[in-house]
């Protein structure tokens, strides 16, 4: 009797305990998004509050693809995600490798590498603004080059895409390094070492003991992009909104966009839930992957 | 022979990739101390031959309420940080030492609903923000920053490390579990609560989603919100945006620099933000 007394105790004390992060935690993201599930399958007329609520059952979602916002937000976003996420992985790698072989200031240079990533993206967005201006520096140096008439860049239908991407890597290289980094310092080193002695040159050593090893680590790192490249928004907001034409829509912008701007809540809250689908599998992929290569080793 | 070839190269090209990762800040701080006229000016000049303050003497001192902005930021980075680590800390203490029912269940909850991309939330969160009367205040902000899923998170994975022993023999000398959280356990955290702070730091003072659908006064404006707005009122004026540029990055940089282990350590460990 008086041990169970004594656990009733302690589980009070364990409730107690984690309340204020639960219950902010229930206020701030269970309910929003239970209640983003009702919005997308309802029509609201907001003037009544929560009475204008009323469920209509998922024609918002049918209808959501009569935007064309939205289908070219979906497609530039693959196109985004699979280019962001190739270059990215490729270039850290290539980067992080060679920093932990050889480089003279080391520390100095990873400083460098990581202040994009630490900036706010507004101040990123102004200084690129400047930067591509018509009278900028990039495009001064291109004309120093001797073409007449470069591409505008972030106001070429062609060349906005491809800019907003090589941006996105940039500003995300530092973090990845680290990534990479940190896996590659867990390699043993005489790994490399009876590598070498059978004679090995460092791209077979690269392809047999560096890329192998960190098959965890890039797994993590490519999931993660991918994530994060579904969610892009602020520089997308600050630099083009969407433009020219529908050339740099991406998800995330265009639920703001359905939202904010045009009032179309359920449409905005619709797309909100395909987001979190796409998302959703990513991270069951990512899970039974692991599992099952844990299931190997 | 060969492995000096290597480094050299190596160095090279490591160093060019850290340079076209730095100078759009050079160009930014340059850019910043020059008159409006000198800021495309060819050939480029690093050290502009004219230094001119009177970029930031404008951005601070002038109409656009800046130092206000900054107050506001500084504000609501501050309280999210307090009470998200304070949060954090109970809760992490909850799920790591102390047993009770549905313990794993509730975190594995947590664990789901870190993967949520808080970019979804951001129609439900504007309609009950408005319902609950905090839209437009600075709880808007204050409030989700101070419940994070993720603080928790770190905190009872590095909470799990520490010996039950320690605990068993506070409460043995009538400790209670308040004390012993706060005054025996969180102080062996010390590193993670660093990081953590480092982080929601960082979140906060660079939140710019949140602070765009939930904060409609200019006097409650952010200093992010406030560099757009900025960069709409000047229209063209590089100079001076740059200049507003470089003052909203001085905080983050100063810790940056100050704190750089854990901020590293933070990157690594802060892959999901929640």
């Amino acid at each position: 009797m008086i041990r169970k007394y004594k656990n009733i105790k302690t589980a009070a004390k364990g409730y107690a305990f984690i309340s204020l992060n639960f219950i902010g935690v229930i206020v701030f993201w269970m309910i929003p998004l239970i209640f983003s599930f009702i919005i997308s399958i309802s029509k609201w007329d907001y003037s009544k509050g929560i009475r204008g609520l009323k469920l209509t059952g998922f024609s918002n979602y049918v209808e959501m693809w009569k935007d064309e916002w939205f289908r070219a937000s979906l497609v530039n976003n693959i196109i985004f995600t699979i280019s962001f996420v190739a270059i990215l992985i490729v270039l850290s790698f290539i980067v992080a490798y060679v920093l932990n072989e050889y480089v003279i200031g080391k520390k100095l240079a990873q400083l460098g590498l990581y202040l994009p990533y630490i900036v706010n993206v507004v101040a990123i967005s102004a200084v690129w603004l400047a930067l591509f201006s018509t009278n900028g520096p990039i495009l001064n140096i291109i004309r120093s080059l001797g073409i007449d008439n470069p591409p505008v860049f972030i106001a070429d239908i062609k060349w906005a895409l491809p800019t907003v991407i090589l941006i996105c890597v940039w500003q995300n290289l530092g973090y990845t390094v680290i990534l990479f980094l940190s896996g590659m310092i867990n390699i043993p080193k005489d790994l490399y070492e009876a590598a070498g002695i059978d004679g090995a040159t460092v791209l077979q050593k690269i392809k047999h003991v560096t890329i192998p090893s960190l098959s965890g680590t890039t797994f993590f790192i490519i999931i993660t992009s991918i994530i994060n490249s579904f969610k892009v928004f602020g520089l997308i907001n600050l630099m083009t909104h969407g433009g020219p034409g529908t050339s740099t829509t991406m998800l995330v912008y265009n639920i703001y966009r359905t939202g904010f701007q045009f009032g179309k809540l359920e449409f905005a809250s619709a797309q909100g839930v395909v987001l979190l689908l796409i998302i959703f599998i990513i991270t069951w992929i990512q899970f039974r992957i692991q599992l099952k290569n844990e299931g190997v080793v | 022979m060969k492995h000096k070839k290597g480094k050299i190269l190596g160095t090279v090209f490591v160093w060019l990739i850290a340079l076209l990762c730095i100078m759009p800040f050079i160009w930014m701080i340059s850019a910043s101390f020059k008159r409006e006229a000198d800021v495309f000016a060819i050939p480029f000049q690093l050290i502009p031959e004219y230094i001119n303050l009177n970029n930031f003497k404008e951005v601070w001192f002038g109409k656009y309420n800046y130092p206000l902005m900054f107050l506001n930021s500084i504000k609501v980075t501050l309280l999210s940080v307090v009470f998200a680590i304070i949060t954090s800390l109970l809760a992490g203490y909850g799920f790591s030492k102390l047993k009770f029912p549905g313990r794993n269940k509730i975190f594995l909850l947590y664990l789901a609903t870190m993967m949520v991309p808080p970019q979804l939330l951001m129609v439900p969160k504007f309609l009950m923000f408005k319902e609950m009367g905090i839209y437009n205040t600075h709880w808007a902000l204050i409030l989700p920053a101070a419940f994070s899923i993720y603080g928790v998170f770190m905190i009872r994975q590095y909470m799990l490390q520490i010996p039950e022993e320690l605990s068993e023999a506070a409460r043995i000398d009538g400790a209670g579990d308040l004390r012993i959280c706060f005054q025996i356990i969180s102080p062996l955290c010390k590193p993670a609560i660093v990081t953590l702070i480092i982080l929601f730091f960082t979140w906060s003072w660079n939140d710019y989603d949140n602070a765009l659908i939930f904060i409609n006064s200019k006097d409650l404006y952010t200093i992010n919100l406030g560099l757009v707005n900025f960069m709409d009122e000047t229209g063209m004026k590089y100079a001076l945006i740059m200049a507003a540029s470089v003052i909203t990055i001085i905080p983050i940089f100063i810790i940056f620099l100050v704190a750089q282990k854990y901020f590293v350590g933070g990157l690594t460990a802060g892959s999901v933000k929640g």
